[in-house]
């Protein structure tokens, strides 16, 4: 195919998409996405720090277990919400399939063990250089956590990211859970499976670009102010 | 300085602390005594931070005793004694929230913390520092830092890992003001030097150790001039042996 | 802290709107990759949701998968392709009644050059057999979908057991039906497609309708309300309110005028008892 002429109806059909319909869909996303990384920092922080500090029968396991789950199939993911959140699987009463509900449970399934494990990492390596002084001051391994964390944050960020990664690049998981309904369940990711499958490859192609600059936009923000943080506080 | 019985003097007996069957340190008798400066003293590696460490209750002895005296007698209640480590760590926030966060740690109250903070900063000349981050401080300026952390909580008895080591000679002066200071104010400090001439200006007691043993125990008037032992004297003798 | 708290607050806000658009009158269609893939719900939704205020969420799967979706109970309304599987549906009572609305017809596409030589045939079965015996690639889609269904019971009209001729040269994409098309144009293969997706498709290529018109391509769709019997959460009246308006003059009339490139994609036949 002719380089120019693609780039031409490429650029043709992402301006055709920038309608109402699309900013929903980049919306939808932006919200599924953002929230399911927002609650798997929110528990996988201090999740991961107490698997770093704590010392437990079955902590290794759990360790390995954790680094396992990074690689968890997404659509093994949706798969299962899928079938806990049915109206006949146990979960059914919450009527959540197919909402954009349910996508961010399957994408805070899909991101919390990374967010774990690459917590329990960092937060590792800090205690080593935090414990004597820590201990020193009065801190117990329990009451350590938080002032790791917090000190950690600008790792911290990094984690999130790599979460964010996963969550945003993700379309088997959120494919199965929420339905490609559209202007409900749509995200950038399932539109551009749904373009696909319709033969549509330049505005397929040209979804995947929008994904991509945003996916470097947020990158390259966090990225900034991490660098900023972390010059300020040393 | 404080209503509470004294936790000193504190008493090492028959200590020895071992990893894996090799003994690293050993300490037949030593006594800590209020009101003293104390200086421990020897080359790199003879077994001093270990020293501070048993003292302060971050490592169990594998043998023998380490005993506070009166209330302060468990050895790992942290808030009677503290210590500034040789590299401190700075925590990544500013210095009023080093200490903000060091006095959390010792259990005062959000309000209180935020009242006293301000005192303590003028006490150590760290007012004007006060929002700027610890991390990128000067390493007299951290050091300032890290031992207003540690008597910010008042403890009865501070020891200091090789406080000035680091240090040019107008800093290394600073703090010795500042621990004389604190000494005259009632703060009883053992610390770690290798530096023979700040032993001799600072020093009450000298603890002498070398290859992980104490080998003397004496005031530093009778160390300094009569030391018993061939590795004292070698090391008083050689100002290279460091 | 502060920080923390403005994050939480930030998050719980965000989660929100989920919660109160779910609370909107909306209903969930399951239905098939072709009424969505060709545009027709794109067509015909608006018009509905202007006249009653209803949303239609849709879901499109495979027929196979859309019926389960429905024995599940997460949906209220099922629109697909198989009459047969339709009929089994209600009789085990996921539905009392099943609606014919509209129908199309299947279409062979496949490369322009025609290896299999059956371009401009009116017999399929005849077609099928050709394919077989040269062992011409052929694309399935093989996910039990309406068209993969209809595909099934081609190849034993052509008196042919899948089963048994099956070789390499047939190829199980598992996928939807644009998925199909577009491996059928990779490959250089033949494929079972329905004439609206095939319409509505953007990526031909080199692709063409190789044989049309037999009436054994007859493609019929219908729609049923899910058993609100068997799933009390079925929002009964607004499921109704849709079939009713899908079988009405009013929306068959909405269905017929759904044209693509001058083309009409789906015929109305509510009204025809055999269907």
């Amino acid at each position: 195919m002719d380089g120019g002429a693609t780039l031409t109806t490429m650029t043709a059909s992402l301006i055709r998409a920038v309608d109402p319909a699309f900013l929903g869909i980049v919306l939808i996303s932006l919200k599924v996405t953002l929230t399911a990384v927002g609650c798997a920092g929110l528990v996988g922080f201090p999740l991961g720090a107490a698997l770093a500090l704590g010392r437990f029968p079955g902590r290794s396991l759990l360790i390995v277990v954790t680094n396992a789950f990074m690689g968890l199939p997404p659509v093994v993911a949706g798969l299962a919400v899928f079938l806990l959140l049915s109206r006949s699987g146990p979960f059914g009463g919450l009527g959540l399939l197919f909402t954009p509900g349910a996508m961010m449970v399957a994408q805070f399934v899909l991101v919390l063990p990374i967010i774990v494990a690459l917590t329990r990492q960092t937060i590792e390596d800090l205690w080593l250089e935090y414990r004597d002084q820590l201990t020193s001051m009065g801190a117990d391994r329990l009451r350590a956590i938080p002032t790791l964390l917090w000190d950690a944050r600008f790792s911290l960020v990094t984690t999130l990211l790599a979460g964010l990664g996963r969550a945003s690049a993700e379309v088997g998981a959120i494919l199965i859970v929420g339905g490609n309904i559209a202007g409900f369940t749509r995200t950038m990711t399932t539109a551009i499976a749904l373009e696909t499958s319709k033969g549509d490859l330049p505005l397929a192609l040209g979804l995947g670009a929008v994904l991509m600059s945003l996916t470097f936009a947020i990158n390259g923000l966090a990225y900034a102010v991490s660098r900023l943080g972390a010059r300020y506080a040393g | 300085m404080r209503e509470t019985t004294s936790i000193l003097p504190l008493t090492l007996a028959d200590v020895t602390w071992a990893v894996d069957g090799r003994t690293l340190l050993t300490v037949a008798a030593a006594e800590i005594h209020k009101g003293r400066r104390t200086v421990v003293l020897g080359p790199n590696g003879a077994g001093k931070t270990l020293f501070l460490k048993l003292c302060h209750g971050l490592i169990r002895p594998t043998a023998g005793r380490v005993a506070f005296s009166g209330s302060g007698g468990d050895a790992r209640a942290p808030k009677r004694h503290a210590m500034v480590f040789q590299k401190p760590v700075m925590l990544r926030r500013s210095v009023q929230g080093n200490l903000r966060h060091a006095l959390g740690l010792a259990g005062v109250g959000f309000f209180d913390r935020r009242r006293q903070v301000p005192a303590i900063l003028a006490e150590f000349g760290l007012a004007e520092l006060a929002g700027r981050p610890a991390r990128v401080l000067s390493g007299g300026e951290q050091q300032r830092l890290a031992i207003a952390r540690a008597a910010a909580v008042r403890p009865e008895l501070l020891f200091l890992d090789e406080p000035a080591s680091a240090l040019d000679p107008t800093a290394t002066r600073q703090i010795e003001e500042l621990l004389l200071r604190l000494h005259g104010e009632g703060l009883t400090w053992v610390m770690t030097t290798h530096d023979l001439a700040q032993a001799r200006r600072l020093a009450d007691d000298v603890l002498f150790f070398h290859g992980g043993r104490l080998l003397e125990a004496a005031p530093a008037a009778t160390f300094f001039t009569a030391p018993r032992t061939e590795e004292a004297r070698a090391f008083l003798e050689s100002r290279l042996f460091w | 802290m502060l920080r923390r708290s403005v994050l939480t607050a930030a998050l719980a806000l965000a989660l929100l709107p989920a919660v109160a658009v779910a609370e909107e009158r909306t209903i969930t269609v399951a239905s098939t990759t072709s009424t969505l893939d060709s545009g027709l719900f794109g067509h015909i939704l608006p018009i509905f949701e202007a006249k009653t205020g209803i949303k239609v969420r849709v879901v499109a799967q495979g027929t196979g998968q859309a019926l389960d979706t429905g024995r599940r109970g997460d949906a209220d309304v099922v629109f697909v392709h198989a009459r047969a599987q339709e009929l089994k549906f209600v009789e085990e009572g996921f539905a009392t009644k099943r609606l014919p609305v509209m129908y199309n017809d299947f279409v062979i596409v496949g490369p322009a050059a025609d290896p299999a030589g059956i371009a401009g045939s009116k017999d399929v079965a005849a077609a099928l057999k050709t394919i077989a015996e040269k062992k011409v690639p052929f694309v399935s889609r093989g996910d039990k979908s309406g068209t993969h269904l209809a595909e099934v019971a081609l190849w034993k009209v052509a008196g042919l057991d899948l089963a048994a001729i099956r070789g390499e040269w047939y190829r199980e994409v598992g996928q939807g039906m644009g998925a199909a098309l577009n491996t059928a144009g990779a490959m250089g293969a033949y494929t079972l497609s329905d004439r609206a997706t095939w319409i509505a498709f953007k990526n031909k290529g080199d692709l063409k309708i190789a044989v049309e018109g037999d009436k054994r391509l007859f493609n019929q769709y219908g729609v049923m309300l899910v058993n609100p019997a068997k799933f009390p959460t079925v929002k009964v009246a607004d499921g109704q309110a849709f079939i009713d308006w899908l079988v009405s003059a009013e929306g068959q009339g909405v269905i017929s005028t759904y044209q693509i490139e001058g083309k009409q994609l789906f015929f109305p036949n509510a009204g025809d008892p055999n269907a």
